[in-house]
C-alpha cells in the first residue's frame, strides 16, 4: 500500500522550498512575484472560474513559475466570466475576459512568461452597473 | 452550477465576503442524505436580509443587480426531495446547511472536491477554513491554520503548495474510500 500524504510531507516539502533562496527573498515581498487573481463569485463559478484557477495552478507549477493565484469576488463583469487579473511584478494589473484553459495557457505563456499582451483585456476605464466596485 | 464542488465554492466565497476569520466546511455522507454546511463567523445577516437572500433579484453587492447563489443551491437541494436552511445574527456569523438526497437521480455530482478544498485554504488571504468529511466513524480534517504552522515563513499561496493539498486531499479520502457519486 502506497503511503498517504500527510502535513509531515508538507513540512519536507517545506524545507525544500526554503532551500529556493530566490523564493524565500521574494516570499518576503509578494509584490515581486506574479499574482494572479480569479473572480470566483457565482457568475465566474458557473462559467468554469474554478477549473481555470485550478488549470493556472497546475500550470505555473510544473512550469516553476513563482507566483501565488488566489480568488477574489465579482469585478462586475459577469458578461465575460471567467475573469482573471493578472499583476507582473512592477505592473500595472490587467483583467482578462472569457478565460478557459487555453487562454489561460496563451496568458501564461506570452503575458506572465513574455510581457507582451493578448487579446481578451478588459479596459480598465469599464463601468460596471453602479460605477462603484465593490471589494 | 453542474456540481456540489461549485455550490461549495461559491457558499464559501459568500463567507469571505461577509469577512469571516473563521469557516467551518463540513460534508457528512449518509445512506439516504449528503449534507454539506458552512459555518463562519463573519458580519451576520438581520432577519429581513435573511429572508431576501432566495430572491435571485436580491444582491448585497452594486456590480450586479442579481444574486444567484443561494437560490441555485435552495432549488438544487429541494429538486432532491432535501433542503436548504439559514440561520444568521448580526455580528455572530451564519451557518448555512444544504441536504441533498444521497441517491436521488437529481442530485448533481461532487465534482473534484479535492482540488476545491485546496483552492479555498490557500486562496483565500486572512481566512481559516476548517474543512471537514465525516462519514460515520471515518472521518478527514485539515484546517488553512495547520497548513500555515508548518509552512512558517514560506507562502502557502504558492502554486505547490495548493497543489500538495489537492492530492494531499485526494490520498487520504481514497483512503477512507469516501465516494461521493
Amino acid at each position: 500500500m502506497s503511503k498517504v500524504k500527510s502535513l509531515a510531507d508538507l513540512r519536507k516539502m517545506r524545507e525544500e522550498l526554503q532551500t529556493k533562496v530566490s523564493l524565500r527573498e521574494k516570499s518576503d515581498n509578494p509584490e515581486k512575484m506574479v499574482q494572479v487573481k480569479v473572480s470566483m463569485a457565482t457568475c465566474g463559478i458557473a462559467s468554469g472560474a474554478k477549473e481555470v484557477m485550478n488549470h493556472m495552478i497546475e500550470e505555473m507549477d510544473r512550469q516553476a513559475i513563482d507566483a501565488i493565484v488566489t480568488q477574489t469576488g465579482c469585478m462586475g463583469y459577469c458578461h465575460a466570466e471567467p475573469t482573471i487579473e493578472v499583476t507582473l511584478p512592477g505592473n500595472d494589473p490587467v483583467v482578462f475576459g472569457h478565460v478557459d484553459n487555453k487562454k489561460a495557457d496563451e496568458i501564461i505563456e506570452k503575458y506572465v512568461i513574455r510581457g507582451e499582451l493578448v487579446d481578451g483585456i478588459i479596459p480598465v476605464n469599464y463601468e460596471t452597473v453602479k460605477e462603484n466596485k465593490n471589494e | 452550477m453542474k456540481d456540489l464542488s461549485m455550490h461549495i465554492m461559491d457558499i464559501v466565497q459568500n463567507s469571505v465576503r461577509a469577512k469571516a476569520a473563521n469557516v467551518e466546511l463540513s460534508i457528512v455522507i449518509e445512506e439516504q442524505w449528503l449534507t454539506i454546511s458552512v459555518k463562519d463567523d463573519g458580519t451576520g445577516m438581520d432577519e429581513e436580509t435573511l429572508k431576501s437572500v432566495s430572491d435571485p433579484f436580491y444582491t448585497s453587492r452594486t456590480t450586479r443587480k442579481v444574486g444567484m447563489g443561494i437560490p441555485l443551491i435552495l432549488q438544487n437541494a429541494e429538486l432532491t426531495d432535501g433542503q436548504m436552511t439559514l440561520e444568521s445574527k448580526i455580528g455572530e456569523g451564519t451557518i448555512l446547511t444544504a441536504k441533498f438526497g444521497r441517491l436521488h437521480i437529481d442530485r448533481p455530482p461532487m465534482g473534484d472536491l479535492a482540488s476545491t478544498a485546496a483552492m479555498m485554504m490557500t486562496g483565500n488571504d486572512g481566512v481559516n477554513l476548517q474543512f471537514e468529511v465525516k462519514r460515520g466513524e471515518d472521518e478527514f480534517a485539515i484546517s488553512t491554520n495547520e497548513v500555515k504552522e508548518v509552512m512558517g515563513d514560506v507562502d502557502i499561496r504558492l502554486p505547490k503548495v495548493t497543489s500538495f493539498l489537492k492530492e494531499m486531499i485526494e490520498e487520504n479520502l481514497k483512503e477512507l474510500k469516501i465516494e461521493f457519486d
